[in-house]
């Protein structure tokens, strides 16, 4: 049997000055999932979590959050939400402490002191406790940010980009934690540029000029891209690139590091394609497309049909 | 450098606008609203002698261009209370006997009483009256009257500069600044506390809690309201020990009226920072609002001196009523009953100013 839905919206969309930011995109997330949500800057990843969790109200459409009416009932969705912004929004010239006392507070949390002990010390943070929040590195930020949000116990949570900025190690480590929480129920709404964490969702929305183009879990992301995708290695890619992307049924030709993707796709005609430039001097390999492939080739389909 | 100045300066509109608009505004109220010499101060005219010589002086007042006379009280309380709310700034008392005195050549009295809480208000008019009196009456003492013909003068005037007879300006200047502090830091620091919290972002997650918009604005009046009451114990400390103002009335009523002008200025200070974009925007319209609370509230410059238009814009202003209130307490000794005109326009001010703030916040983003 399938969790109940936390998320479920058919379609929202929002207009900023007649330019629609968000149209009608739909989305449904399940208890305990942690669903990744990807698109380029400036696709209204924000302004979509926004309107979820009522800080903007949609111009059209409408859905359910945890249940409740996104238009009528926002104030009670705040109370089980936590919001993580894009941008660190907590008060610098607070201690990390007297910041997690001030959100304690206003979401009236019982035991108020040792909510915030517990929190402090879940995430590492009670040497920390009383240094300003504005001296904190990025990674010690996101950490204090997501413990604000974690304090009041949401049943959602929304994080608007958490690991940007943030070192690999303390990405791993926040990675780990919102597993954690999902497996004790815990859903999360994650947006990041980063394909490393897409493939750490249980599924996950690819959006663009605030459409959705894909959804589904990797795997079905990626089927559904129906892409075929080469690999090259060798000498003089740049050269190579040039002249791969002048051939018929080559849609995209990618830098990965010291390799390139060739994708289409029509995968008989880019095998007929690439047969001919496939000389000895370069590695030649067919390969399943990757979550980045597959992006790079919506968006560009994306690109000819809204653009 | 300069051109990316010119650049920023020009997409900023609201700093673009306040550049000009605030020099255009000081020029205006410098050039036309000021003036040094009040002239037609509302005064009161009690006299109980009706004679031909108490008309013609009742005229040459009038004439002089410094009296206009708006009132005729049937009696000397009437008179003080006049004085005590100020609605007229002096009031001129013909004695019962004055005609026959003046007739034995007696030189009667004719009291002239002055509300001088501003001796500023008040020093060119007494002047001029003074220069009357020597010859006002020349044109009825004809015939056998004109051995009564100066000099000397046929009647004395004795002058009543009632609230502050020795003319000392501290005493209205140091009562006033408790008004003009108020405004200046109350309005300032809430038009930047709700901007500082959308300028750093700290507002949409505010937003995104369950925190009541009235639990904001409240808490961001709560502690300002403390920070003025500091100021005003200070003022009032300083006024008595420091520049040993003549403190009259009752300093309880004073300091629970203050609340409401507080209130005032704060809620004026909330409704900027739902405008302003960013804290810059927040400071210039702080003193957008400050520059004619300055200027035109009777602070700078006596109120009564000013023209008509200038004036109804200052009875707009909550510090000009607040100047009477606290002047009328501290120096005239006012109660309740005799400040009650002035404030209930801080109030209705103050009231507006709170339903456009809440009429502007926004509980979105949008
Ligand atoms: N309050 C706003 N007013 C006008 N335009 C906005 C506002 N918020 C966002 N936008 C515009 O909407 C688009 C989507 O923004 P956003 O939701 O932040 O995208 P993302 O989070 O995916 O980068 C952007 O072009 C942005 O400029
Ligand atoms: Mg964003």
């Amino acid at each position: 049997m399938d969790s109940p839905l936390v998320i479920d919206v058919e379609g929202i969309s929002k207009r900023f000055g007649g330019r629609t930011v968000v149209d009608n995109i739909p989305m449904q997330v399940r208890r305990g999932e942690i669903y990744g949500f990807l698109g380029p800057n400036g696709s209204g990843k924000t302004t979509f979590l926004r309107m979820l969790c009522g800080l903007l109200i949609p111009d059209g459409g409408s859905g359910r959050c945890l249940g409740l009416d996104i238009r009528t009932e926002a104030a009670k969705i705040k109370k089980q939400v936590g919001y993580m912004t894009q941008r660190f929004s907590f008060y610098e010239d607070l201690t990390l402490e007297e910041n997690l006392d001030f959100i304690a507070r206003i979401y009236g949390v019982s035991r108020r002191k040792e909510a915030v002990e517990k929190s402090l010390e879940r995430l590492g943070m009670t040497a920390r406790r009383r240094q300003m929040a504005g001296s904190l590195s990025g990674g010690w930020k996101q950490r204090l940010a997501l413990s604000a949000c974690l304090i009041h116990e949401p049943q959602l949570l929304l994080l608007d980009e958490p690991t940007a900025g943030v070192d690999p190690k303390a990405r791993r480590e926040f990675w780990e934690q919102i597993h954690q929480l999902a497996a004790s129920g815990l859903t999360a709404l994650v947006t990041t540029h980063y394909m490393d964490e897409a493939e750490r969702c249980h599924r996950l929305a690819y959006i663009a000029y605030g459409r959705l183009l894909a959804r589904g879990t990797v795997g079905e992301v990626v089927a559904a891209g129906g892409l075929s995708t080469w690999q090259v290695a060798g000498p003089d890619l740049p050269a190579l690139a040039e002249h791969l992307r002048a051939l018929p049924a080559v849609e995209q030709v990618v830098a990965f590091g010291a390799t390139l993707h060739v994708s289409g796709r029509d995968a008989a005609r880019l095998r007929s394609s690439l047969m001919p430039v496939m000389t000895p001097g370069h590695r030649w390999e067919e390969i399943e497309p990757g979550l980045e492939d597959v992006f790079i080739s919506l968006m560009d389909a994306a690109k000819d049909n809204f653009v | 450098m300069v051109s990316k100045e010119f650049i920023q300066m020009r997409r900023d509109r609201v700093t673009f606008a306040m550049m000009i608009g605030i020099p255009m505004i000081q020029l205006i109220l410098f050039g036309f609203a000021i003036n040094s010499d009040p002239k037609h101060l509302p005064t009161a005219v009690y006299s109980a002698d009706n004679s031909v010589f108490s008309r013609t002086l009742v005229w040459a007042l009038r004439n002089s261009s410094y009296f206009d006379i708006v009132r005729e009280p049937r009696n000397e309380g009437e008179i003080q209370r006049m004085l005590a709310q100020g609605s007229v700034q002096f009031a001129v008392h013909i004695p019962v006997d004055f005609s026959r005195k003046l007739l034995r050549g007696e030189q009667p009295e004719l009291l002239l009483e002055a509300d001088a809480t501003d001796p500023s208000a008040v020093g060119f008019a007494i002047s001029a009256i003074n220069s009357l009196t020597q010859s006002v009456l020349n044109r009825d003492l004809t015939g056998p009257l004109n051995r009564l013909r100066p000099s000397p003068a046929p009647f004395r005037l004795v002058t009543h500069p009632h609230y502050n007879p020795e003319n000392i300006t501290q005493y209205n200047i140091v009562p006033g600044l408790m008004g003009v502090m108020l405004t200046m830091t109350m309005v300032m620091i809430t038009a930047l506390a709700i901007t500082r919290e959308r300028e750093r972002g700290t507002m949409e997650n505010l937003l995104s809690t369950p925190v009541h918009p009235g639990e904001v604005i409240l808490g961001k009046i709560v502690p300002y309201i403390a920070v003025g009451y500091v100021q005003v114990f200070l003022i009032l400390l300083a006024s008595k020990y420091l520049f040993h103002v003549p403190i009259v009335g009752s300093v309880p009523l004073l300091l629970s009226l203050v609340l409401l002008f507080i209130t005032a200025n704060l809620a004026v200070g909330i409704m900027f920072s739902t405008v302003a974009k960013n804290q810059l925007q927040a400071v210039q319209m702080a003193f957008f609002f400050f520059l004619p609370s300055l200027l035109l509230s009777g602070y700078m410059f006596p109120f009564r001196g000013m023209p008509l238009w200038a004036q109804r814009i200052g009875e707009v202003l909550p510090l000009t009523h607040f100047l009477r209130v606290v002047r009328g307490i501290l120096l005239k000794g006012n109660g309740l009953s005799e400040i009650a005109r002035d404030l209930w326009p801080i109030a209705l001010f103050a009231l507006g100013m709170v339903a456009l703030g809440i009429k502007r916040y926004r509980q979105t983003l949008d």
